[in-house]
Order: C-alpha cells, then structure tokens, then sequence
C-alpha cells in the first residue's frame, strides 16, 4: 500500500476516551453527564465496534464483583483484605476500595439498561460466590454500549464515537499527555487527536508469551487475542510509572478452549482432582504452610491454588479433572422427592451450558466435539499461558493517584486515577494494583477516571499546539511498515520472505518463544531466573531493533505490527521488574529458582518508569500502606 | 500468514457458507465485517462473499455468527484439538437466544436463555436515578447515591 496519499485528520476535544470496552463505556457514561454541566467535549475512539468491543465481546456470565452494600451483605474493608491476600498482599487499598464503594451502583444501572440478574425466589441475585452474582450475559456488551453511546447522544455535537481507529503513540507537551495519534483500519487516514485530557482504557495484554494451542486454536486465548497491550505500551511511551509489571495471571480454565471454572467450583461446588482422585487442596495443603500468612488465608489466594495444580502436573499425576458429575449428582441427590430430581438436573444441566455459551462458545463446541455431557463425564482442567490483566487476578498496570478521600499519603496527586504524568488518566485493565475489578469494577472505575479527568480538565482549561513537524514525525512513524514493504517487496518471490524486513506474524512469534522459554512460559512450567531473564533481555534487544523494520502490506497488517511492538514493550517491563523482585511472591503464577521463598522484605510494590528523554528505564520500589 | 485467503470455503474456525452468504446486498460493509473485534471479516467484492481472513486469530466469539443478516456463518472447532463433527448454532432474537448444541454422536440439545429485558434502542442513560450533587470535584459518581441504594462509602 502506497502512503503517499494518506490524508491526515485532526480532531480537537476536550476528554479523549481511548478504548471501546467496559472501561471506556464507563468512562463516556460517567463523563457525558459532567461534561454537559461544563460544556466539554467528549471523544471514544475506538479500534473495534463498541457493541462487541473489549474483553465482554461474546458476553458473561457472572458479574464477578457486586458487593450488595444497600442489604449490608459485604463490607469494603471485607473485600480490601480479599483482595489484598489473593495478591499476596500487594494491592492498592485506596483503589480498590474507590471501587467497591461504586460498583453497585453500576450493577443496578446494568439491570434498570435490561441486563437479566439471575433471582432467587425472594427477588435477591443469584450469588455464584460471595462477590458474584450470576447473569443472563450474552448481551451484555450490547446493553452496556447502548447505555454508553446514548449518554454520548445526549451532548449532541459534544459526544463523539469513532469506530475502526486503531490508536498507537501518545503526544506529549513537555510533561503533560496532550493527545493521541493512530489510523483507520479501513481507510487510507491517520489521525491526532488532540486533547485537554487523555484517557487510557485499552484493555490488557494477550500473545506475549507462547499459547499452548499454535495452530487455528491459537485464537482461542483465555482473554481475547485483540487485547494486544496498546495500555501499556500508552502509557509506558508516556513516561508514566508503572507497577506490579510482574504480576501476570495464568489462569485454570477447561483444556484448550479455556472454559470458565468459576461457576464450576463456586456455584456447583465441584472438586478437582488428579488421575489419581486425588483432592490437592487436600493432599498439598502443607505446601501453603512455605507461603506465609498467604497460604493459611481463606479463600485460599488464586496463584496458590494454581501452584498446588502445577505441582501435581510437574509429578505426572495427570490429566487433573474438573469433576462435574460429582458435583451435579450430589446437588440432585439432596432431592428426595423423584420428579422434583430429575427437573432439578434439567435445571442444573441448563446452568452448565449457559455457563459456556454465554462467555467462552468454544468450550460447549468441545465438548460437543468430544461427546461430553458435564452430568456424565469429568473434564480436564490445566493452567493457561500468562496474561496481563489487572481487572482480574493479575495486576498490571498505570501507577495512579487515589481518590482524595481514601488514599494515604503518597498515594494521591491531586486527580483520581491519573497516571503519574499530567493529563494522562488510566482505568481498567490499564490501571494496575487495583485487581478483581472484572467486568463491573472496570465500567466502575471508567466512571471514575471519565469524572476525575473532566475536573482536571476544567483547572487545566489550555490546549498546548502540536506543530506541524511533529505531527509529519508520528505519521512518517507510524505508516513507517507500510513503507518499509513497499521499498522492498519486489526484492524476493515471496512476500512474507524477505531480508529486508519482518512481518508482525513473525515478530509476535520470536516474542513469543523467548518470552515461553526464558521468561517462565508454560512450556518450562512457569519457571526462570536471573540468568534466564537476563539471556531473554539480550534476545529482546535485537528484537528492538528488528521492530524498526516491521512490514505491512496493507492496513489490517499495520495494525498487527503495532500490536506486537504493544506486546513487546509489555514484555520488556515484566522482564525487567521479575528480574528485579528477587523472591518467588506468587509461585503458580510465576517462580524464580534463584530465589524459591516469599521474603517480607519484598513486600513492596516493585514499579518501573521508561524515560522519553534518556531511554532508560528506571526501577522503583514503593511501600504498600 | 496474515496472507489474505481468497478462498473463503476453506476449513477455518468461522467460515461462510457460499450459497447463503450475500454480501449483505452491497451496503458500505458487511455485517460481520461491521461487528468484528478483531477485524477479521472482509468482503471478496468480486466474489461478493465474506471471509475470515486470518482464522488463527479468531476467538470464536461468533458475534458475526449473531449478527449475520442470512445465517451464513458458521463455526467448524479448531481443527487443532477438537474432533469434528461438533456443531453449537445460536439463533439470536432481541429478547433471547436459542441454542442449538450437535454432538459428534449426533446427539442434539437445545437450550434457550434471555438476553435482554428492555427492547433494543430504548436506554435512558439515568434509569430514573437522580445525581445528587453538581460538584465536579465530589466523589458522587452520576446517579449516586441513588444507584448504589445506601449513602457512599468514606473510609
């Protein structure tokens, strides 16, 4: 594709809201409202389509944070310490519970839009665990954006959604974030945007390191494959600290389609087992005696359980089971009477697949694949390939300021949710130490960020010029792929094959390959050290210098260039913050042989800084309070 | 390969049905290529069918299999550790969906579960909630605190 005809757009507003998922729904939800009030514009830019954008596209179903506050089921400071221990200590109080104080609000919004909650008979929700309310979900993104684009609507020339622009580098002025540029994946345009404030609702960060299945299944990824880690990357190109890099999340789901278990093991009550039947919750439990006051925490933290599951697989007691028939026959089996039985299992059985075909399809596709009927035949679980997500049970993510009146000292400058560099806002799967978000919590803390950036917006009522030079600087940059294969693709019969460039498939799978085997990937069982992190990093460097001759042939190929210098810059910073943190903190998620012990002195955030100006990275420690 | 197929009646996880698929009649795009999250639908505007283009990169989350105006899409199970013969075909109204489950044994359920309770299009962003304050610097969120049923939380 020629780039000389490239029409370059420019879009001034005053709230920039970079993303299409819950977060940025939130975000423009939260932000129509008190931009209307001050008479500020709001802009979405999009890469997908808002109705199946983000990490909700297929649906859910669970809503795996609603606190039920108003009926005093739960209290914030319950939920600050689960999530604290299931980090293993490492979270933001301020932040989390920022979160959980409006969470509900947000569910009951969810519910009035038409989101079906699942009701007992007395018209409470359908607990599937203690902070779970399960859902009729499949649509649950619809709903949302309907929600989020009529809010927009309702500010008239004020509100604006553009789909299909794929966003990549941040503009800065000095120290403030002042903007983004990126292009349309369908037409030949480039475009800046330029903003009062900036915020980074990108989603988290999928295909850094090897999955499991590398034929077609390889878009089967436990979260989806097009959460490429454009927030990180966002950020970290702005100069903005960030922390807990280190945290990844491998998550236990059904074999290779990645089915979810949480309903499975809280909900039904089902057990996992190994080969042997073995119950190694039970069996292991002395090994969470090695992980201090974590280990003896209930619920017991995920990356522990995992470690359990990991071991027994590094024995050879596989294949580990998901017993469902257990579980199914013994919450009928408490019914006496026989007819009221066998409608119970119907029921129970019903609940099952809407389990799978509400959130992960393929999963009920393999087991009609394989003949499995969950009421008949266990199946297998195993732990998946890492991922960076803070809106889960990992941790990833933007340092960002408090809120005023919950964050300690050191914990607030001035803004909700920005990032530590001015005018740059982050929420979702782009703020980190704020884990178990989920799908509610991270709409929640969008709402937040949308609110906390119009007020920055109104003391900061200036847009800074971009000039000219630098807006010919980002587009030379950006469409620098395209051009690259266009000088040379006449060189050599193939198009993929060629000494003078690498295309963005290639690229993802080097990455991939070093980040498996020397970062701890699944293939060596999530294992690695200091000289493994150090031989990766070497390996990094050329990849560095081999992404400046990334190729394209054409737009949907640029965007996946772009993708995989996102996915390597967030594998950059987990490298270098793992090999900074020598101790093993969350062994199943991810363990140093040169340091197997959790050690109090490392109870600390470990955060990290990329400087613009020098190019150097800068490694931080910061008290956790 | 990020290589464009050209032939969209090769095996891959979502694939068109040639017969049924029209193009959708020539609009500015298709309906899958319209709802793709990762943009993986185009239209072969010579052969006016769809296809997907890079089916390694598909999440089977079949919103073009919802969406699809004709029923032309349809998911054949990654072919790297699914047995074949499995089929799961969504039939999605504005209220519900009906699943069709196929087992490799032939054995079929059907399953059908609501999906919305309000007709599509008829959001009020408010839901009836009042925002209590207009100060911008309040940690009141819009709506609240109506919306979370109890006052807010302040440590």
């Amino acid at each position: 594709m020629n780039i000389d005809n490239f029409e370059t757009i420019t879009i001034e507003t005053d709230l920039l809201i970079l993303g299409g998922g819950m977060a940025a729904c939130g975000a423009a939800y939260e932000a129509s409202h008190w931009a209307k009030k001050h008479n500020l514009k709001v802009t979405v830019v999009d890469k997908a389509a808002m109705e199946r954008s983000g990490a909700v596209a297929m649906g859910l179903s669970a809503i795996n944070l609603y606190m039920g506050l108003a009926k005093g089921n739960n209290t914030i400071d319950d939920y600050v310490s689960y999530v604290k221990n299931d980090l293993m200590g490492i979270a933001r109080a301020d932040l989390v519970a920022n979160i959980a104080r409006h969470v509900d609000s947000s569910v009951h919004l969810f519910e009035k839009w038409g989101l079906p909650i699942w009701k007992d008979d007395e018209g409470n929700y359908v607990n599937e665990g203690r902070w779970q309310v399960m859902i009729h979900g499949e649509s649950y993104k619809n709903i949302v954006s309907e929600a989020a684009k009529n809010a927009l609507k309702d500010l008239g020339d004020n509100g604006e959604y553009y789909e299909r622009i794929f966003i990549t580098e941040p503009i800065m002025d000095g120290d403030r974030c002042i903007g983004a540029a990126g292009f349309s994946v369908r037409e030949k345009k480039f475009y800046i945007f330029k903003a009062k404030a900036v915020l980074d609702v990108m989603g988290g960060a999928v295909h850094v390191f090897r999955p499991r299945s590398v034929g077609e299944g390889m878009g089967r990824s436990w979260y989806p494959p097009f959460n490429s880690g454009a927030s990180a990357y966002f950020t970290m190109k702005s100069g903005a600290e960030m922390t807990c890099q280190e945290v990844r999340f491998v998550p236990i789901r059904f074999k290779d389609s990645y089915g979810p278990v949480g309903a499975w093991f809280l909900l039904f009550k089902a057990k996992a087992v190994n080969a042997k039947g073995e119950d190694y919750m039970v069996t292991r439990a002395d090994e969470l005696k090695k992980w201090g006051e974590y280990g003896q925490a209930k619920p017991t933290p995920s990356n522990l359980r995992n470690y359990l599951m990991l071991k027994e697989v590094e024995e050879g007691n596989g294949p580990i089971y998901m017993k469902t028939d257990d579980a199914i026959r013994e919450l009928a089996a408490n019914i006496p009477d026989e007819k009221e039985a066998k409608r119970k299992l119907k029921e129970l059985e019903s609940e099952a697949w809407e389990d799978f075909l509400d959130m992960t399809i393929s999963q009920a596709l393999n087991w009609a694949s394989h003949n499995i009927m969950p009421e008949e035949t266990p199946s297998e679980i195993s732990a998946c390939e890492p991922y960076f997500i803070s809106s889960h049970s990992g941790a990833s993510g933007a340092w960002v300021s408090g809120p005023s009146d919950l964050a300690p000292e050191g914990y607030h400058w001035g803004y909700g949710n920005m990032t530590t560099v001015k005018g740059l806002f982050a929420a979702g799967d782009a703020s980190g130490a704020s884990s178990h978000k989920f799908s509610s919590g991270s709409f929640t803390e969008g709402r937040i960020s949308g609110k906390s950036a119009l007020a920055f917006i109104v003391d900061n009522p200036d847009l800074p010029e971009i000039s000219a030079e630098k807006i010919e600087e980002l587009k030379a940059n950006i469409l620098r792929p395209l051009q690259t294969f266009e000088e040379h693709k006449d060189y050599a019969n193939d198009e993929d094959v060629n000494p003078n460039f690498i295309k963005p498939k290639m690229f993802m799978f080097r990455l991939q390959k070093i980040m498996d085997e020397y970062a701890g990937g699944a293939a060596v069982g999530f294992k690695t050290s200091k000289a493994l992190l150090e031989k990766g990093l070497e390996y990094l460097e050329y990849m560095k210098e081999d992404s400046e001759k990334l190729a394209a042939s054409d737009l949907n190929e640029l965007m996946r260039c772009w993708e995989n210098v996102h996915r390597m810059w967030q594998a950059e910073s987990h490298i270098r913050t793992i090999l900074f943190r020598e101790e093993t903190r969350w062994p199943g998620y991810y363990f140093r042989t040169d340091f197997p012990e959790i050690k109090e002195d490392w109870e600390v955030f470990t955060n990290c800084k990329w400087d613009p100006e020098t190019g150097e990275w800068e490694m931080i420690k910061r008290d956790v309070h | 390969m990020f290589v464009i197929h050209q032939n969209y009646f090769q095996t891959m996880p979502s694939f068109v049905i040639n017969e049924k698929c029209d193009g959708c009649k020539a609009q500015d795009k298709t309906a899958c290529q319209y709802i793709c999250p990762n943009d993986l639908m185009v239209l072969d505007k010579e052969k006016n069918k769809a296809y997907n283009r890079a089916v390694d990169m598909c999440w089977e989350c079949y919103s073009c299999v919802k969406i699809c105006p004709t029923q032309a899409i349809e998911v054949r199970g990654y072919a790297d550790f699914m047995p074949l013969g499995g089929v799961v075909q969504p039939m999605r109204s504005s209220d519900s969906i009906m699943w069709s489950v196929k087992f490799r044994n032939k054995k079929i359920k059907r399953f059908k579960f609501p999906i919305r309770t309000t007709p599509e299009g008829s959001i009020e962003p408010d839901a009836g909630f009042e925002t209590e304050t207009d100060d911008l610097k309040s940690q009141l969120l819009r709506t609240e605190p109506g919306s979370i049923g109890t006052d807010l939380y302040e440590g």
